[in-house]
């Protein structure tokens, strides 16, 4: 590293004036001459067979464009994995909401009473809603058995544990529900498309390579005619990984034919009921324990529900699946994981990626062991901190020092952790408002899983003008986190130049490479070390034409950069990801170094239980953790405190109610999410140990805050109430049913 | 005068400029504002009076713009998010919403700094109890607030 000027401060934020304005320009934002506004025609029904599609009276029809599946120029299917997903159905429809028909128009109010207009008649197939469902199968509703994907890891042998004398054998099942992102800005785009230049989408989006892919397939282009713009972009929370690629693929069909730009913006309603939600998911866990509290088998089975085509679920199910044993050590652990077909709309990403559901089933578990062996949660955890050496459930042996007792150490100490559980402890016995303090301590693998970005190849580029700005090249988009802001960060202290000469150029794939998805935690640490890397090349190359030195001014690097230009022609770099040679991943074993690194975190909830309206409240919460090296504090802590009250919502608010495969609270009114009033005060502390293989030691850090708060706070409900709850999200009715069942038990 | 079926003129002040709006009487101001007048700061998140992102002050008041009907803002004084900074120079609550990471992706933003303005205005010096009921119509997905209020609380000190 050259300086030290930007990395550890909180210096603005690239993008800050231009969104406290109101100058910030969205997709909706936007007008394009002689542009339509295009909608999307859906089943009313979770499965069936499209019989006839009847177009009512009083609209007249031939003014508007009409796409249907009949119309798609290339492949019909959304380019991501299996290439099972189409863009409209065609024969047949296997969830509710799936695209059939769509419909362009100038006017978006008469477009919006042709929607109502089109009736698209349907003969239903039996269908299957949830996991049990499918597993039974009570109906094959994908491929032979319904299961998209399955994992196996070993490590020891589990089997010869349970007939041990000396343990303990606990057993547990737990649950979680769907979560909706609902980023404030829902999903939109605007497409322009014709045969001679080509398809331009420009829109909200987290990947903009993603939906490239995707248009290329479906056009049946070459890579040149499609060009993808990321506009800025409302939040994303995963909710914007694959989808755009959908909405970006119906504007495009509705511009092709019309031959008029379309824009096409998602109404809330439709956002909520018709795009992903994170995964719901049940695990099963079987754990065998030393009566002095050792760990020393763990089973787990662990289940995600993936709607209706495969989309993302594979994936989701590996991250699940490699955090379900956690930053514990265990000799023999057996994880067997499913993602499994329904019938509701595909689910897909959403920050944490599957591992806040494996590592909530964990926690609470962990919670009934430790119960079982007469030890407290904390000293459970103290007995099996994985430490360096150590391996995880792949066998992955940690090699950073990892200080979790000292984390949580500072997590107790800064909520008084002992002295509150003994006084809540000795004050609930008869009074209506019950408190609880409790915790989970979590890791969260930064990047793609394994060998997933040795095949990513992620490429950034820098580029110097002769007026000394660097031009930062690369996909990876900024959604709220700060991405403009960490890479101006980094390449400017790569070079030793001023923070305001580094402009991060806006995603556009006619001018930036793939630096691959903006998703996994990867952004900073992986995408930020090629741009570190890249900054460095350019001060090689000027230091090799005898310009610069080891150190320069802002001056000097200026007239370096226009004499370099003058000389020699574009001073530009391009770099590609390397996999570190100690990085060992084995696919098929699912075995191995699953991360390059982890960030360690220990999240610590207060939370009171109104015994008469059962309401339960996050009053207090902690959250500490070891993420590498901050690179801005205030990014980094908005990032925790946000995932902070997303997991909040997600542990006692956010229910999405399903109703024959369809959502039917698909409104802000009746899906609740944390308000300001809401919120309790929300603590951050990090701990800082760099790591070699991120930009200035960083590691990523945008998904962990996801995992630790709904375990940390059943653990605290456990404690007001006495019961070990084992499902999320908790609502005051969940509550209340336990209660009065616990309070007829009693009398 | 209006008619139920045909278009109707407004008359009405927007951000300190007086403006006569062409609209249906029951086109929402959000969309008149936004397609009438470019004034794209105010944002469309719910559409029903839940989220905020389309606040706007009406002679002081703090409304949802999705839930108010153009003609109802005949003879109005209407501040938007383009109205709040004087000029090139960021209002209190703006600057502090920079500095102290306040605005994330920014699509709530306009909102909240017009819900904040709105607060200020009302309670110079608010508690943290007031911050947060003043605020609480405004949702936001991806700060959980702290640094909202944190902004809230430095631009009070600013002024």
């Amino acid at each position: 590293m050259s300086s030290d000027k930007n990395i550890g401060k909180s210096v603005p934020r690239k993008e800050g004036r231009a969104k406290v304005t109101g100058a910030a320009r969205y997709v909706d934002d936007l007008r394009l001459p002689g542009m339509l506004h295009g909608v999307t025609v859906r089943s009313p029904v979770a499965r069936g067979r499209i019989t006839n599609i009847h177009f009512g009276e009083g609209i007249p029809w031939d003014e508007f464009t009409v796409v249907t599946a009949r119309d798609v120029p290339g492949a019909n299917y959304v380019a991501l994995i299996l290439n099972d997903q189409p863009y409209l159905a065609d024969a047949v429809v296997n969830h509710a909401e799936e695209p059939v028909l769509l419909l362009a128009h100038p006017d978006k109010y008469l477009l919006e009473e042709a929607r109502r207009a089109v009736r698209i008649e349907i003969e239903p197939l039996p269908a299957v809603f949830n996991i049990e469902e499918s597993l039974e199968p009570k109906e094959v509703v994908w491929g032979e058995d319904n299961v998209f994907k399955t994992f196996l890891v070993e490590k020891g042998n589990v089997d010869e544990v349970w007939n041990s004398p000396d343990v303990i054998i606990i057993e547990g099942e737990y649950r979680t529900g769907a979560q909706e992102q609902l980023y404030i800005e829902t999903n939109g785009v605007i497409a322009e498309a014709n045969s001679e230049a080509g398809v331009v989408v420009r829109g909200s989006m987290q990947c903009p390579y993603y939906v490239h892919k995707a248009l290329v397939k479906l056009f049946d282009l070459p890579e040149d005619k499609i060009r993808v713009i990321q506009t800025e972009t409302g939040g994303g929370f995963g909710g914007k990984e694959e989808y755009p690629s959908m909405i970006a693929g119906h504007a495009a069909l509705l511009a092709w034919k019309s031959g008029r730009p379309v824009k096409m913006i998602y109404d809330r309603a439709e956002d909520m009921v018709a795009t992903t939600k994170r995964h719901p998911s049940r695990t099963r866990h079987r754990t065998a324990v030393t009566r002095d509290g050792k760990l020393v088998g763990m089973e787990i089975d662990f289940v995600v529900d993936g709607g209706a085509y495969a989309t993302l679920s594979s994936v989701v199910l590996s991250r699940g699946t490699i955090h379900a044993a956690g930053p514990y050590n265990c000799p023999n652990v057996r994880i067997r994981s499913r993602a499994v077909a329904t019938n509701l709309p595909p689910h897909g990403a959403f920050r944490g990626f599957g591992a806040p559901q494996s590592i909530f089933a964990l926690e609470r578990q962990l919670d009934k062991v430790a119960a079982a062996v007469n030890l407290s949660p904390e000293e459970l955890r103290r007995r099996n901190f994985i430490t360096k050496g150590e391996t995880t459930a792949t066998g992955q042996v940690i090699r950073e020092d990892v200080d979790l007792d000292g984390i949580l150490d500072r997590a107790f100490e800064l909520t008084d952790y002992q002295a509150r559980r003994e006084r809540f402890a000795r004050e609930n016995a008869g009074a209506r408002v019950k408190r609880g303090i409790g915790f989970a301590s979590f890791m969260h693998g930064a990047g793609f899983t394994g060998s997933g970005e040795k095949y990513l190849q992620s490429i950034v580029g820098c580029e110097a003008t002769a007026e000394g700005q660097l031009r930062v090249l690369a996909a990876s988009t900024e959604i709220g986190q700060g991405t403009k802001t960490v890479f101006a960060q980094i390449a400017a202290d790569a070079l030793g130049i001023d923070y305001d000469s580094v402009e991060v150029v806006q995603p556009d794939t006619a001018d930036v490479p793939n630096s691959g998805p903006t998703v996994a935690s990867r952004t900073t640490m992986i995408v930020g070390k090629l741009v570190e890397t890249a900054a460095l090349q350019i001060k090689e190359t000027l230091k090799g034409a005898g310009l610069v030195g080891d150190t320069f001014t802002q001056d000097e690097w200026t007239r370096a950069c226009a004499e370099y230009i003058n000389t020699h022609g574009p001073l530009k770099t391009h770099v590609q990801y390397q996999q570190p040679g100690d990085i060992e991943w084995d696919d098929e074993h699912y075995r191995g170094d699953a991360y390059g690194a982890y960030a360690w975190a220990v999240y610590v909830a207060e939370v009171s239980v109104d015994t008469l309206t059962y309401e339960a409240r996050v009053e207090d919460f902690v959250a500490v953790q070891e993420v590498g090296r901050v690179i801005h504090p205030i990014l980094a802590a908005g990032q925790i405190e946000g995932g902070v009250a997303q997991g909040i919502g997600w542990a006692l608010y956010e229910n999405v109610v399903w109703r024959d495969g369809r959502m039917s609270n698909g409104q802000m009114t009746n899906y609740i999410i944390p308000t300001s009033a809401d919120i309790p005060p929300i603590r951050v502390h990090f701990f800082e140990n760099p790591y070699a293989g991120g930009p200035g030691g960083a590691k990523g850090i945008g998904e962990l805050p996801m995992d630790g708060p709904a375990p940390a706070i059943l653990n605290a409900i456990e404690q007001a109430t006495g019961v070990a709850f084992d499902h999320v999200p908790l609502t005051p009715e969940a509550v209340m049913d336990a209660l009065e069942a616990a309070a007829v038990a009693s009398t | 005068m209006s008619e139920v079926t045909g278009k109707t003129s407004v008359r009405c002040h927007v951000n300190g400029v007086e403006v006569t709006l062409n609209a249906y009487p029951f086109a929402r101001l959000l969309d008149v504002l936004r397609e009438e007048l470019d004034l794209t700061g105010t944002k469309e998140g719910c559409g029903e009076g839940e989220c905020g992102a389309c606040s706007v002050l009406i002679d002081g008041e703090l409304v949802n713009s999705c839930l108010v009907p153009a003609a109802q803002v005949q003879g109005a004084d209407i501040r938007t998010v383009e109205g709040v900074a004087d000029g090139e120079r960021l209002h209190a609550i703006q600057r502090a919403m920079v500095e102290c990471g306040g605005a994330q992706c920014g699509i709530c933003t306009p909102g909240m700094v017009l819900a904040a303005v709105n607060l200020l205005n009302r309670t110079p010096q608010p508690s943290e109890a007031d911050i947060r009921e003043g605020l609480a119509g405004n949702l936001c997905r991806c700060t959980g607030y702290m640094k909202i209020f944190d902004a809230v609380v430095q631009a009070v000190k600013e002024r």
